[in-house]
């Protein structure tokens, strides 16, 4: 057997794990494993300009292919700094595997220099951590976190290393497990048989469904399974902010995103529904609005992989925990089985109901109370140019609910964005570690000029690299969505929310050796972006002034039932 | 309602911490917490006093499940079930009077004498919470200098155990 230090260890089980990137920064408690990435070519480290921006790297490349991502930080500050993107991952159940340095072990509990109890800073946004008491242990813990990261419900695995852990001059026999046993950690593999039984009797009984499914169809791989289950049975289908391409965008059944910003024909099905099937799907309070006046004739069949979120929130009559994959696929299988069909005449009054709704407000802006460009235009126009085939990345703001809203997404895991924790300065980051890992894709980040500015230093990382992204920033001048809520709710007192004294992201982005497009006027928006999308290995930012005024409607009135929105500045359901 | 939830849960550093920052996270309530290695030194067992409705309970007990560490976790108060707490109470007892009604009180309650000096006195006493809190209340508060309670451990009734 192979005799390694604890350091080369750790980049050796990478490499057994089949990582190819790693994402960090170096600091004085992880210059041992440093010293060993520098001595081997098979895992590629990226070194970024902030360590949050490794962290979401590693989570987008999680997003984007269901794999955990990695990421490598040092004690204290780095690891402090990486403790946002643990919790975007967290909120929004993504697989990542954080390894952190940590003072030597004799040292810890004494104030050291760079110390923190990164254990227990992070304990509450992580899924599990562990701190390496042995250099032994290395391999079958960094197999544990991967394992624990990416199975049952995903989430980010904390490792903590002292650097006495590392010293290279100790060496000990390496094997990397090949797989992982654990007494108090099994995830369950399929749903119970008799309950998905119940929730298909009550689907073919449905007069008014929806099928709302969230991101565990995504991380879930279970879209296919959604699609064919959905077309099937013919009924409506309704994504969350996190499940955005788990149905194809494009087709008739599918009736848009749901919950505060959610589309006003989804949000009125959901409340006058009799059946709710849920999958992977949490009803969160930006889905549900007022719990109390939630859905008031629907019976639920909820089916998600994690316990706790069933009946967390709103109470199922059908509580199904497992897999979405395996469930729907079961559920399919048991629908072209069972001798009951929809009822035919209900299911056309109901669509019939629907397709008035779409045709009374669906997907509607108003173009002619400005001159100015919209941003929900920009994004149809991305939509376009892309064919509504690119990976979009997505920063936090109005021009994240524009993108949810009019980027057509036929296919998972495409839609990349922070929906739980809502991180400004995700996208750029995120945007990098899709195209690192995907580079004949096209892979654009949809961001705002605040957002855009929480991560900037990211540009030079892709400098460094190569990494081609496009930026759209929609430049409204200003935190638009908090603008916009001191418009809905304190007068239209601004307090705070001016972006005053921006960069000329031109210059700025030319520093770093990319291209900048200012774009200003409708006529010119299609040539640009297309000029953009043309140039296949450079990094483009177009800055596109729009709308400052703008808000996002649909938005639902807080406190109010499913069906209680704001449909314009003026208008209300 | 009260409900005593028993955890089995690997004897890992880090473990317990978990378990209470789960509780303070989530907005849970801890009345009483008792934890120690079992006969198997590789677990420990934790019991948690706690008051909730049932979805609360019901989220508790899930969310304890979720933890990596948590091998099992029972809601004993579901079942039939014994619980017990151990208190420690110290007490002036400076007159023959007062020594004399201690004892009295004691011996109704079962509890045993186990330190005295010339001016106090310290009954240990073990039993549910509530025999705990009546003892207290019958000695009433005036003499009273320390009380010390351990927190409540269950166990199930009958056949059923928390075990592997
Ligand atoms: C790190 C962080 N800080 C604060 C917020 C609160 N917040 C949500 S949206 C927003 C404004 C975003 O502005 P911009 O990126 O320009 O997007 P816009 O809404 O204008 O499209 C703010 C401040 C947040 N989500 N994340
Ligand atoms: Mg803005």
């Amino acid at each position: 057997m192979e005799l390694l230090s604890g350091a080369e260890m750790v980049v050796r089980a990478l490499r057994d794990e089949g990582v190819k990137y790693i994402y960090g920064y170096p600091g004085g408690a992880l210059l041992h494993v440093y010293d060993a990435i520098f001595t081997q070519d098979d895992v590629e480290h990226i070194l970024v300009r902030h360590e949050q921006a490794a962290t979401h790297m590693a989570d987008a490349y999680a997003r984007a292919t269901g794999k955990a991502g990695v990421a490598l930080v040092t004690s204290g500050p780095g690891a402090t700094n990486a403790v946002t993107g643990i919790a975007t991952a967290y909120m929004d159940s993504i697989p990542m595997v954080v390894i952190t340095g940590q003072v030597m072990s004799h040292l810890i509990g004494e104030d050291a220099f760079q110390e923190t109890d990164m254990i227990g800073i992070s304990r509450p946004v992580v899924k599990h951590s562990f701190s390496v008491q042995s250099p032994e242990e290395i391999p079958s813990i960094i197999k544990k976190a991967f394992h624990i990261a990416e199975s049952g419900r995903p989430g980010p695995v904390v490792v903590d290393i002292p650097k006495d852990m590392t010293t290279p001059t100790e060496r000990y026999e390496y094997e990397y497990p090949k797989s992982v046993k654990m007494r108090s950690y099994n995830p369950i593999l399929k749903g119970h048989t008799g309950q998905i039984k119940k929730a298909v009797d009550m689907l073919l009984a449905a007069k008014r469904p929806v099928i709302y499914t969230g991101g565990g169809v995504i991380m879930g791989e279970a879209s296919e399974q959604l699609t064919e289950l959905a077309q099937e049975l013919g009924y409506p289908v309704t994504n969350t902010l996190m499940g955005l391409g788990g149905y194809p965008g494009t087709d008739k059944q599918f009736i848009g995103m749901l919950g505060m910003h959610g589309s006003y024909e989804a949000n009125m099905a959901m409340h006058h529904s009799d059946l709710i099937l849920a999958v992977g799907a949490r009803f969160d309070d930006r889905v549900t609005n007022g719990t109390d006046k939630f859905c008031p004739t629907a019976k639920i069949v909820h089916v998600d992989i994690d316990p706790a979120s069933i009946s967390k929130t709103i109470k199922a009559d059908v509580p199904i925990v497992g897999p979405a994959q395996a469930v729907l696929k079961e559920m399919l299988e048991q629908v072209q089985s069972s001798k009951k069909e929809p009822c035919a005449d209900s299911l056309k009054a109901w669509w019939e109901q629907i397709d008035e709704w779409r045709a009374r407000h669906g997907g509607r802006y108003k173009t002619d109370d400005t001159e100015l460009m919209k941003p929900q235009h920009v994004i149809e126009m991305l939509s376009k140019v892309t064919n509504g085939d690119a990976y979009v990345c997505s920063d936090v703001g109005q021009h994240q609910m524009f993108a949810a809203q009019y980027y057509k997404f036929n296919k998972p895991n495409r839609w990349i964005n922070s929906g739980g924790l809502g991180t400004m300065g995700f996208g750029l980051p995120a945007a990098m570690g899709v195209k690192l890992n995907f580079p004949e894709e096209e892979v654009v980040c949809v961001t705002g000029e605040g957002s855009i500015q929480m991560n900037i230093q990211e540009l030079s990382t892709i400098s460094q690299y190569d990494i081609p992204v496009k930026v759209i920033c929609l430049n409204n001048q200003s935190l638009g969505m908090v603008r916009q809520w001191q418009d809905m709710n304190y007068e239209s007192r601004h307090s705070q929310s001016y972006m005053k004294s921006l960069p000329d992201f031109m210059a700025l982005v030319e520093s770093y050796g990319h291209v900048g497009i200012k774009v200003e006027r409708y006529e010119d928006l299609e040539g640009a972006m297309r000029e953009a999308f043309a140039m296949k290995d450079r990094m483009v930012f177009m800055d596109i002034a729009v709308d400052p005024f703008e808000h996002v409607y649909p938005m639902q009135v807080p406190r109010g039932s499913m069906r209680d929105m704001w449909l314009s500045k003026t208008e209300r359901t | 309602m009260r409900h005593i939830i028993s955890v089995l849960m690997e004897n890992e550093p880090g473990a317990l911490s978990r378990v209470v920052g789960l509780f303070s996270q989530r907005n849970f309530n801890i009345e009483s917490l008792t934890v120690a290695p079992t006969e198997d030194e590789t677990l420990s067992r934790l019991t948690v006093t706690t008051i909730g409705d049932d979805r609360v309970v019901e989220q508790i007990t899930k969310q304890l499940n979720k933890l990596i560490d948590v091998v099992k976790v029972v809601d004993l108060t579901e079942g039939d079930h014994l619980e017990r707490e151990l208190m420690m109470i110290k007490m002036k007892a400076n007159n023959g009077t007062v020594r004399a009604e201690i004892k009295r009180t004691a011996d109704i309650f079962r509890g045993t004498i186990i330190d005295v000096t010339p001016n106090t006195f310290t009954v240990q006493l073990v039993g549910s919470s509530s025999k705990l809190d009546a003892f207290i209340e019958a000695l009433g508060t005036s003499n009273i200098m320390e009380v010390v309670r351990s927190g409540v451990s269950g166990i199930a009734r009958g056949e059923k155990i928390l075990a592997l």
